[in-house]
């Protein structure tokens, strides 16, 4: 078992699958049904296979563990991959997500299902590769990677403007991506490699950190979103197709935070303390801001699309408070908002694909013929409200006390979130699920079918089950966020104390 | 075990009528969860008997583990019950009300198609309330404040049908959220003082925090005050008192509760009278060790109680639905207990919370049965000369009445349970020294008559005089079903005697051989003893007040109804300002409502769209496209253009060479 490459055959197992879609054809209905059983499978094997990567995983360990790696072309760049407390759990939540965004496709997508369902393969792989990956080329390489079957998969099977929104999302985090690179070359010429356990300990000087700091932020803060970079997210959610919002929300986001934790907060400690305040700033202004924009909207992708930028507010601001409570409540917020947020989404995928409008207004009232339905969808309202005892609350907390520590004037900020989520997530359901069934076009609607079931269910649990025993969770991530946090304040009180000497 | 078995069974009730109702059916959902709420009923009484009155000192907190929770870096919290007398207290009180509620339920919702639905909400309060008052950590006690906060909004929005009742259902999770926004800082606040968020650990804490001179030791710069330990208390308190105010709906937080009388009216007996709007009362005699050690927050509770008090009796005198009249009453008697517990007479104030729950209940579960009577209406207008028809409402209410107004007679024991509890607040108000108490005193003495006139006022519309309803309603008037009427025994009973049994417990001579330290009582703290040594006017200044109210309800409900009518009509600004609350719902809604909506459209259109995208991603790709028609434009096709360009470039290629070569 320990010399099983367990991280490489899950990440290229859904290549395996791809191999196998090129074989097939798409004409008729046993051509289709061939290509979703073969990405579901597909899908579900990796997430099993996965499952194993958790039960060998040691919690006790705070390095990489299951490390392999192999020389590339002696240019000193590795196929270097390995996990952590940090990084274990996200390659969880990639693999766990996937079969609810083949099941959600199931019946909606009409054309090209074939590419489709390769294209989400291949972002698999993608995603997996960037949380496994110890070398920053190929984790640059993985980073960009995703970017491709996202836009396809955007432009071409999305809404009506679609291609706006996948240039908008395109241009973005190209923007941020080629400053990541200049900085991946910087780090390699100052430091000789681009391993990084080694750049873990390199321990840059003070100033070139200042600066590849601020090129990993723009790459990452792209992609979490922050504030004011996040206009792209919007619209990209209101023109993906379900699946293709679960996954930008549930893992996609998360790669920005993940970045943080792996690059910014380790190995540029005394710039991650300098910016610290700046990026405070930042995620309070997201965490108002976005709350009070998604109050108004009356598009409901649009709506959770903007709740998800203040949630990743509560992110950056866990994570650059540094103390374990921030931290590890800034990756149980990812991971809890993972599942909730895609869930979201698949809830509107449910009304979707029935009535095919987003607008809230078109709406009203499905409580009525749909009991199931609004079970589920205030469940995941109030997981996203940060209700005690659901998945959402414990990262929200903890962030808060995290940040309480530090500045609380932040923290003070940080909390009106939990008035404005309120505002808009109720006022939203309560359009949609409460009232009279009055509108005629709603009055035939059937509450969720099996298969929507087995989607939102299982989601449900978790929601539910992560709220009253997070332990699992803080199990495994304690011993790295603690070596991170060690490492962290060890560094500036060395710096503290080098700036002592000179004066 | 068996306080794993008072909390967890009526969670267990509520999933099996939430999940299996339909396939169970209605009635069955029914038994279930009233079945297992009567074994929960039982089971308090008797924790109750062993831990007031068996236990001895020491013995007292009993603490039950279930199950880790969250665990990161130095927040250690679990699931975990704590058990001490404040929590058998509300055990009795929570499960008794709650028992008594769903078996009166059975009957009021008979006609309604989702029962199982409406049970299951119960069931789910109740185990949300459990959690609440058994919590062994601030955070836990958050679960339930939160929890009973969502029991709260599905109940009030339990007939998702009515826009008005969806409405009041999210206005009363949104106010409430605000007050949580305070607790929620309370609790950052209290770990970063404490490092610790179990009760325990805060409280042995906190009974050395301030010695010494460690209490001018600067601890913490909060929101850009530096404050030492003592101030730093006093914040903490107030934050969590901020939390407090909005479950409790004091003044300022309070205008969800009138709204909240939307949902069905057993949900008003069991959350909004008796239990879920006492949890801040509750909240604040548990952290009485830290509450204890500041001055100035028990002066700000002192303070809000007093206006509360006032203010919402004020407005009960003129509204004429029968549920606004007793929602306020509500908020005015929780004015009272926060009075108690500003001037540390904590025993007093869980004791009016106690005695409260029975006849606050009791007027609820009779208002319902006098609107299931007259046909669904309730507005007191259209009812009257109802108390021929309702005998059984009719004593029931009356009691009541008489418990809440605090009927009995001042040095004597002769009283009912209203008259125990309510003017040992008075007195205690009066007893304590300094401004705010002498403040809170007045107002509620005034409020005390204000209480008066309009609980008689309620009685008198609602069962005297002219049947003012439609003949064919009058026609249909009917007793409400014994399902209904039953529960109102026990309640009319505690109404009467439960002052006379417990007050020697609750806040005379037992009172620290029964608490055991519950309830943590400073060493300058002698407000129980000096609340009897109080003059013999104020010891009798509730009484007149109650009997002041009395005779004037009697002359201008029963002699002369018109009096009342002309009195709204020559002081019609004054009318029209209590009967419209203050107007403190128009004001919110322009400060607050509309606000919050303007400036999220504004960040949206100006913001997102007019500012960030257009010199953004749409402002770079309009220049992208500029740039590429220029280039286009360069692309000639002519040879010697493009010989040209490379001769320049070659000349310019040089040129730099040369001068990098030099360097």
């Amino acid at each position: 078992m320990t010399d099983w490459p367990i991280l490489s055959t899950v990440t290229f197992l859904p290549l395996v699958g791809v191999a196998l879609l090129l074989f097939t054809r798409e004409d008729g209905v046993f051509g289709r049904r061939n290509i979703l059983n073969v990405s579901l499978l597909t899908t579900v094997f990796t997430f099993i296979v996965s499952l194993f990567i958790w039960a060998g995983f040691d919690n006790a360990n705070a390095g990489f563990q299951m490390v392999e790696k192999h020389g590339w072309l002696g240019t000193g760049i590795a196929y270097h991959v390995g996990v952590d407390g940090i990084s274990m759990l996200f390659v969880i939540l990639t693999t766990f997500l996937m079969p609810f965004c083949v099941l959600a496709s199931w019946n909606s997508v009409e054309k090209r299902v074939k590419e489709y369902m390769i294209a989400f393969l291949i972002m698999e792989t993608m995603m997996i590769g960037v949380f496994v990956a110890l070398d920053t080329v190929l984790f640059y390489v993985f980073f960009e990677a995703t970017l491709i079957p996202m836009f396809i998969i955007i432009g071409v099977w999305g809404g009506k403007d679609r291609v706006y929104a996948s240039y908008k999302f395109f241009l973005y985090t190209l923007l941020g991506s080629v400053l990541m690179m200049l900085a991946i070359m910087a780090m390699y010429w100052q430091s000789g490699t681009t391993d990084v356990p080694t750049l873990l300990k390199y321990g840059f000087p003070a100033g070139l950190q200042t600066w590849l700091w601020l090129a990993f932020f723009a790459s990452f803060a792209v992609k979490m979103p922050m504030w004011p970079v996040h206009t792209w997210l919007p619209d990209a959610h209101v023109q993906a197709p379900t699946a293709g919002s679960v996954i930008l929300a549930g893992v996609m986001l998360k790669l920005g935070g993940y970045g943080f934790l792996r690059f910014s907060l380790p190995m540029f400690p005394l710039a991650s303390d300098f910016f610290a305040p700046f990026v405070f700033t930042l995620s309070v202004i997201a965490i108002i801001y976005t709350s009070l924009v998604a109050l108004m909207q009356d598009d409901i992708k649009k709506l959770i699309a903007y709740s998800s930028v203040a949630h990743m507010g509560y992110v950056t601001m866990g994570i650059f408070a540094a103390n374990t409570q921030g931290v590890q409540g800034a990756i149980f917020q990812m991971l809890s908002h993972g599942i909730v947020s895609g869930a979201l989404f698949l809830c509107v995928g449910v009304v979707y694909d029935r009535l095919h409008t987003r607008e809230i207004a078109a709406y009203g009232g499905l409580a009525n013929n749909m009991p199931k339905y609004a079970v589920a969808f205030m469940v995941f309202t109030m997981a996203n409200v940060g209700l005690p005892g659901t998945s959402g609350f414990i990262g929200e907390f903890l962030t808060i006390i995290g940040v309480f520590r530090v500045n609380n004037w932040v923290a003070l900020f940080a909390a009106t979130g939990v008035i404005l989520s309120a505002s808009y997530a109720l006022w939203l359901y309560r359009r949609v699920i409460f009232g009279a069934l009055e509108k005629d076009s709603l009055k035939s609607l059937l509450d969720l079918s099996a298969r929507e079931k087995l989607v939102l269910y299982p989601l449900l649990a978790l929601t539910i089950f992560f709220g009253v025993y997070p332990a699992p969770v803080f199990d495994a991530t304690a011993a790295s966020v603690d070596a991170l946090i060690h490492n962290y304040e060890a560094a500036l009180k060395a710096a503290s104390q080098v700036a002592l000497l000179v004066n | 075990m068996i306080y794993k078995l008072i909390v967890f069974l009526p969670l267990l009730g509520s999933i099996i009528a939430g999940l299996f109702g339909n396939r169970i059916g209605a009635k069955a959902s029914e038994y279930v969860t009233s079945g297992l709420m009567i074994l929960v009923a039982i089971l308090s009484w008797t924790v109750f008997l062993q831990v007031g009155f068996g236990a001895h000192e020491g013995e007292g907190m009993i603490k039950v583990t279930v199950l880790r929770w969250i665990q990161s870096g130095g927040i250690d919290v679990e699931w975990a019950l704590r058990i001490d007398t404040l929590t058998a207290v509300m055990l009795v009180v929570v499960n008794s009300v709650s028992t008594l509620v769903h078996l009166y339920s059975i009957g009021y919702m008979h006609h309604d198609p989702d029962r199982p639905r409406f049970f299951s909400y119960l069931s789910l309060f109740t185990f949300a309330m459990l959690m609440l008052v058994t919590a062994d950590n601030i955070v836990q006690m958050f679960f339930g404040w939160e929890g009973v906060g969502l029991a709260s909004y599905l109940l009030i929005g339990f007939w998702f049908k009515k826009p008005s009742a969806t409405a009041a259902s999210m206005k009363a999770f949104i106010v409430n959220r605000v007050g949580d926004f305070g607790f929620l800082l309370g609790i950052g606040l209290v770990f970063v003082l404490f490092g610790s968020l179990n009760f325990e650990t805060i409280f042995a804490a906190a009974r050395t925090y301030l010695e010494g001179d460690a209490a001018k030791e600067v601890v913490v710069n909060l929101f850009g005050m530096t404050l030492d330990r003592e101030d730093a208390v006093t914040a903490a308190c107030i934050l969590l008192f901020i939390g407090a105010m909005g479950k409790s709906a004091q003044f300022l937080l309070h205008t969800w509760l009138p709204d909240a009388m939307e949902g069905p009216t057993p949900v008003s007996a069991l959350i909004h009278a008796a239990t879920m709007v006492t949890a801040g009362v509750f909240l604040v005699a548990r952290m009485s060790p830290l509450f204890e050690l500041s001055h100035n927050a028990l002066t700000f509770v002192t303070i809000i109680g007093g206006i509360t008090a006032f203010f919402a009796a004020t407005v009960g005198l003129v509204q004429n639905d029968i549920k606004r009249v007793i929602a306020y009453s509500t908020c005015s008697q929780l004015g009272y207990m926060f009075v108690a517990l500003g001037v540390g007479a904590y025993g007093a104030a869980v004791f009016h919370l106690f005695t409260h729950a029975f006849f606050k209940a009791l007027l609820f579960l009779g208002a319902g049965s006098v609107i299931h009577a007259v046909d669904g209406e309730q507005d007191m207008r259209h009812m009257g000369g109802l108390r021929k028809h309702i005998p059984i409402t009719f004593w029931a209410m009356t009691i009541g009445t008489i418990a809440l107004t605090g009927v009995g007679i001042p040095g004597t024991m002769i009283g009912t349970a209203g008259f125990f509890s309510k003017d040992a607040i008075i007195e205690s108000a009066f007893a304590a020294h300094g401004a705010a108490p002498r403040f809170a005193f007045i107002l509620l003495v005034v409020a005390a008559l204000f209480t008066s006139f309009y609980s008689w006022r309620l009685a008198f519309l609602t069962f005297f005089g002219k049947p003012r309803a439609s003949a064919d309603v009058m026609h249909h008037v009917h007793e409400s079903p014994p399902i209904m009427t039953l529960p109102l025994l026990p309640l009319a009973i505690g109404a009467l005697v439960a002052g006379v049994v417990f007050h020697g417990f609750f806040i005379g001579e037992e009172f620290a051989e029964f608490w055991k330290g519950a309830l943590f009582v400073g060493p300058e703290n002698h407000i129980l003893h000096a609340m009897h040594e109080v003059p013999l006017w104020v010891k009798w200044s509730p009484f007149v007040a109650m009997v002041t109210g009395f005779v004037t309800a009697y002359y201008f409900y029963i002699v002369s109804p018109e009096t009342p009518k002309k009195l709204a009509e020559t002081f019609r600004p004054v009318y029209l300002f209590l009967l419209n609350k203050w107007y403190f719902d128009e004001l919110y809604d322009i400060l607050f409502v509309r606000t919050a909506k303007a400036v999220g459209k504004f960040l949206w259109k100006k913001g997102d769209v007019a500012v960030i995208d257009t010199y953004g991603p749409n402002g770079v790709a309009a220049r992208v496209i500029d740039v590429t028609n220029r280039v286009v434009r360069l692309q000639t096709g002519y040879l010697y253009h493009y010989a040209f360009a490379m001769l320049i470039g070659v000349a310019a290629l040089v040129t730099w060479m040369m001068l990098g070569g030099v360097k």
